[in-house]
């Protein structure tokens, strides 16, 4: 079963993903945000996608940061898939079948 | 104008219309389940992450920071961020539903998610409306989606003894990078060039802010960072 703990993180989480979603359905017509706050939000999609993919790959190991090189290998073959196919299911698909044969061939070596 | 609003706004044409995206739902639905469960979380768990957060990211994250034992308010602030760009697809969205009452606006609202935002401005673009009905259909279809998929995802979760031999921990990497194609590849060419260059200073970036920052505050502040250098260097 779950905690209470768990359970209000989950409200907690669920109430700040349901905020941005709403509210400008709720205050479209009363309000306008700035140009600059608009500008800045429109690169938000773009950085924040690049950083959950870089921060993926990046592996701090105490000393140094380096690449996690399984996941590289496995991260070349998924960009190709989607810049050639454009679809999500397809790559994330692709991603999961190349990840498995990179640890395969790892261990299997 | 007013006969082709009514003719095309009907709750059984969103479902139509949702029809294409629902593999994409429920191929990462059911990763979902699986990385859940690999990440120590039960199916009510599960279930309750699907049914009230409703975004695979921020699922996602949750189950990796979860696992790693993250305080409760940075899984919290992280979700946020992850999610605050539903803010700017509510934005793009609302204006075509000013007509419609408070209570179904903040249906709307609630149930969007990049992949609906995605069918209905494609739709938008076509007809110059959309409909609330329409819209629900669309909206309900994926919901019900997502949250059988992720159910799926638990039960087969159970089978799998170490998901991560099986590449399937790579799902999440997978579709960002997916996701971040698909803007790529809608943006205007003008715009491409500035968007790569900024790709590039995220990668400097992170990698100096992975030395001394727990990565998901690194993706926080340099994603602020890199959004606040793309403001200032855009060619007006």
């Amino acid at each position: 079963m779950m905690s209470a703990t768990m359970f209000l993180l989950i409200v907690a989480c669920a109430l700040v993903t349901w905020l941005p979603r709403i509210l400008p359905f709720v205050f479209v017509r009363s309000i306008t945000l700035p140009t600059v706050v608009m500008r800045w939000l429109s690169y938000i999609p773009i950085c924040i996608l690049s950083a959950l993919v870089l921060s993926n790959l990046f592996h701090n190991n105490g000393r140094f940061v380096t690449l996690h090189w399984d996941l590289f290998f496995a991260f070349i073959p998924t960009v190709i898939v989607a810049l050639w196919t454009k679809s999500l299911s397809i790559t994330v698909m692709v991603g999961i079948i190349a990840m498995a044969c990179v640890r395969y061939f790892a261990t299997a070596f | 104008m007013a006969s082709v609003v009514q003719q095309e706004d009907r709750f059984i044409y969103g479902v139509r219309d949702c029809l294409p995206t629902l593999l994409g739902y429920i191929s990462i639905g059911i990763a979902f389940g699986v990385v859940g469960v690999a990440s120590h979380l039960s199916l009510v768990e599960i279930t309750l992450l699907s049914v009230l957060i409703y975004g695979g990211a921020s699922q996602f994250i949750f189950c990796g920071l979860y696992l790693v034992g993250t305080p409760a308010s940075i899984i919290i602030i992280t979700t946020f961020i992850v999610n605050l760009r539903h803010l700017l697809m509510s934005l793009t969205l609302a204006p075509s539903f000013t007509n419609n009452s408070l209570l179904r606006n903040i249906g709307f609202g609630t149930l969007l998610t990049d992949e609906t935002f995605g069918v209905a401005v494609a739709k938008r673009a076509q007809t110059t409306v959309l409909g609330a009905k329409w819209m629900d259909g669309l909206n309900i279809t994926a919901y019900l989606a997502w949250i059988a998929a992720s159910v799926l995802g638990t039960v087969i979760g159970k089978w799998i003894p170490s998901p991560e031999t099986w590449g399937l921990d790579f799902a999440l990497t997978a579709m960002f990078v997916a996701l971040l194609v698909l803007t790529l590849s809608a943006a205007k060419h003008a715009m491409l060039q500035h968007y790569l260059l900024l790709i590039g200073y995220m990668m400097m970036i992170m990698y100096i802010l992975s030395y001394f920052l727990p990565s998901h505050i690194a993706v926080l502040v340099a994603t602020m960072l890199v959004a606040t250098i793309g403001v200032v260097t855009e060619k007006k």
